[in-house]
């Protein structure tokens, strides 16, 4: 099974605000028919990502099982199930990008960083994921971090992009 | 009315009816998967697709609605082709282990595959090397047999469970619990409706069969077998007998031949059961003590209840299901009775369930019961023995446990509890009580009520089979909006005669065929022509309370026949 359902930290709900937040969020739409894609959006804006936890009180909130609110979460590529880093990396494999070898960029930065592409740092400061093109394939291959966008990059310049967010982070 | 033609024979059906339904009046089968008639009608699977005019392209007569004037074309090229073709495309993924799958022979898409002359590597998917899910001790899933069908999803969501449900998207869509949990830490109750909804052989019971013949194999082991009322009523089935043949002496004969062993009859503890429960309730009522009081003989309602619902637990008669009844009165007064070290008495039941593998695992049960076969596993059994099902001569259950009351019998289908019940519960407030039938808490309705009085003393009774049924009246009680005295619920849909141990049938019955009420008419005949009635006129009732028990609800029968249960809440 996940370990993420039988972690202690993932049965809290976040902070105080983060839980009367979603309690809110869940009141005010479950008369709506179809609101469960609208709640778990907020949800995802309130923590980043939909923990078992969150997915658990959304389902009690609506009367619906948990595997209803897990299939729609896992159906649709905008929800994520794992938490995003402060820094979020995201590496176009867009057409463009790639045939300029951004699958390079990906395996560096992964490389780099340790973790996989979907996954978080463990101490929460980067977060990997590839997108399909941000519209800017003249400076292919391309990635964003945050909202910065890198361009024309080649593997050995990931590590120096990558150490100035951990300076900054000293 | 709307007119039609299908396959140029015309037929006439009511407005809204579907293709399917249309074709069937018209004797024309069109091949479905998905489709599982009061469970699943998605059009999904793409096999039941026809050409129908003014329609583009082919559609799926299962969810296609008829029209006047229209013509359906089942069986053109067009439609040949594309069902081969989604066959093909679904055996890509398929883990293809024919031979020895507890299914082959049985199997839909095989059927299927065979009649559509697929060539079952036409495509190749992706390696298949899901493991199993083995967490629970009734059922184990295989994710590379399946193919989406999402029929087990269907029947999961219609006991409002939903442990299961299809996860991710496209190519990588699979059917599994939340987070990738397993079975066993889901919401999963162990009703089994899964099992005998999937068309192929990604779910089955977890076979405890070559336990039993080790224990029969053993020298220092006595063992004894008893079997659910419904098994009667069923296990023909497995056997090619007609639905709804009562096969009680040859179930017999056969299991006697599978070894040394002893054969009895459950009814007995079905009558043991309401003996307490009969008692129960009075006290419950007398006593002004928590009502309405629940029957607890169906462990997936049960386990439903400490999962779902854990406020309702003083609820729950705290009276043993009969199978967990009768391995107590075994390991407990016929060891001593016989001399026999209980540690040497390996008992079986054979029952048309799930939950009751998991029930006879519980730590309350103190192992009682050994193991729980489900019909299916004892079929098996017969049928590796090599036993001539059809050519048995009928023969009787052993004593002491051989004879019991059409009361036990009808415990197999829903309402039948709640009537043995009744049947005991009325003479012991009015002992000049003579009425046996309760008409009103028979048939398969999902929720039936009625109001009795005797001596005074007004009794509100509900029957509910099927969870979501059993959630209805739960939430009513909840609102105010329901009352009552006495409940009985059955977690699958007709009771036990439906149960998910329960042979599996081709679609071509289950769709066309009504199982829940053919089944449960054996047991109420069995009942009819039984001479005794309600339980407490069984001589094997005299004889355990005489010799053992004393009196309903003493202190012996709390220890041996009662247990408690556990607030489990689960999401």
């Amino acid at each position: 099974m996940n370990n993420e359902a039988n972690c202690t930290a993932c049965q809290s709900l976040g902070t105080p605000e983060q839980e009367a937040q979603l309690h809110a969020v869940i009141e005010e739409s479950k008369s709506t028919p179809g609101c469960l894609m609208h709640i778990l959006q907020e949800a995802q804006a309130i923590y980043g990502y939909l923990p078992i936890q969150v997915q658990k009180t959304i389902a009690e909130g609506l009367g619906k099982s948990l595997s209803d609110v897990y299939g729609v979460a896992t159906f649709y590529s905008q929800f994520s199930l794992t938490p995003k880093g402060k820094h979020r990396v995201s590496v176009c494999l867009g057409t463009a990008c790639y045939v300029k070898g951004s699958d390079k960029i990906l395996e560096e930065v992964e490389k780099q960083l340790g973790i996989k592409c979907g996954e978080c740092t463990a101490d929460g400061l980067f977060s990997i994921d590839s997108c399909r093109c941000v519209g800017a394939c003249g400076l292919a291959p391309v990635m964003m971090i945050g909202e910065e966008v890198y361009g024309k990059l080649t593997p050995d310049k990931v590590k120096g992009i990558l150490d100035s967010y951990r300076e900054e982070q000293k | 009315m709307v007119n039609l033609k299908i396959n140029n024979i015309p037929v006439t059906v009511p407005e809204g009816t579907t293709i399917l339904e249309a074709a069937r009046l018209a004797h024309v089968e069109i091949p479905t998967l998905c489709y599982l008639k009061d469970v699943a009608c998605v059009g999904s699977c793409r096999m039941c697709l026809v050409e129908a005019t003014g329609a583009r392209g082919l559609v799926a007569a299962c969810v296609y609605p008829v029209s006047e004037g229209m013509e359906v074309k089942t069986n053109t090229e067009k439609c040949r082709k594309s069902r081969k073709m989604s066959l093909e495309l679904l055996l890509s993924k398929h883990k293809k282990e024919c031979l020895a799958c507890e299914r082959a022979g049985n199997c839909e898409l095989q059927r299927l595959s065979t009649e559509y002359g697929c060539d079952p590597n036409h495509f190749e998917g992706e390696p298949l090397d899901h493991p199993l899910d083995e967490s629970a001790p009734y059922v184990v899933r295989d994710r590379d047999k399946c193919i989406n069908c999402n029929r087990c999803v269907a029947a999961c969501k219609k006991q409002s469970v939903g442990a299961i449900g299809p996860i991710g998207r496209g190519y990588n869509v699979h059917v599994g619990s939340a987070f990738e949990m397993s079975l066993m830490e889901s919401v999963c109750v162990g009703c089994g409706q899964c099992i005998v909804a999937c068309p192929v052989g990604a779910l089955k019971e977890r076979t405890t069969v070559d336990s039993v013949w080790e224990a029969i194999a053993d020298p220092e082991k006595k063992v004894v077998f008893f079997t659910a009322p419904s098994v009667r009523a069923t296990l023909g089935e497995a056997f090619g007998l007609p639905v709804g043949t009562n096969v009680e002496g040859k179930m017999v004969a056969a299991i006697r031949r599978l070894g040394n062993v002893e054969v009895f009859n459950m009814d007995v503890t079905a009558d043991l059961t309401i003996m307490e429960e009969a008692y129960e309730l009075v006290s419950r009522i007398k006593n002004g003590e928590t009502l309405p009081m629940f029957t607890s003989c169906c462990p997936g309602w049960v386990k439903f209840v400490e999962q779902k619902y854990p406020d309702f637990i003083p609820n729950l008669s705290t009276c043993k299901s009969p199978q967990e009844m009768f391995g107590a009165l075994l390991k407990t007064y016929y060891c001593e009775k016989n001399g026999i070290d209980p540690k040497n008495l390996y008992v079986v039941s054979v029952i048309p369930c799930t939950a009751k593998k998991y029930e006879c695992t519980r730590p309350e049960m103190n192992g009682e019961v050994d193991t729980a076969l489900t019909t299916r596993e004892l079929a098996r059994m017969i049928k590796t023995a090599g036993i001539k099902f059809a050519d048995l001569p009928d023969e009787e259950f052993d004593n002491p446990f051989a004879t019991a009351t059409g009361g036990g019998a009808i415990f197999g289908a829903t309402g039948g509890v709640m009537e043995a019940a009744l049947r005991v519960a009325a003479k012991l407030l009015d002992g000049n009580f003579e009425v046996v039938d309760f008409p009103e808490v028979r048939g398969t309705s999902p929720i039936k009520e009625a109001t009795y009085s005797v001596a005074g003393v007004t009794v509100r009774v509900a029957v509910a089979s099927g969870l979501a049924n059993a959630a209805e009246i739960l939430d009513g009680i909840k609102a105010g909006t329901r009352h009552y005295d006495f409940v009985e619920i059955m977690a699958c849909p007709g009771g036990c005669v439906n149960g998910g141990g329960q042979p599996t049938l081709p679609d071509s019955v289950r769709n066309n065929v009504n199982l829940k009420g053919l089944r449960a008419k054996a047991l109420y005949s069995a009942d009819k022509e039984n001479t005794l009635r309600a339980s407490d006129e069984s001589p094997v009732m005299a004889q355990v309370y005489g010799e053992y028990f004393g009196s309903q609800g003493s202190h012996k029968a709390h220890e041996v026949l009662h247990t408690h249960y556990t607030a489990n809440k689960r999401i």
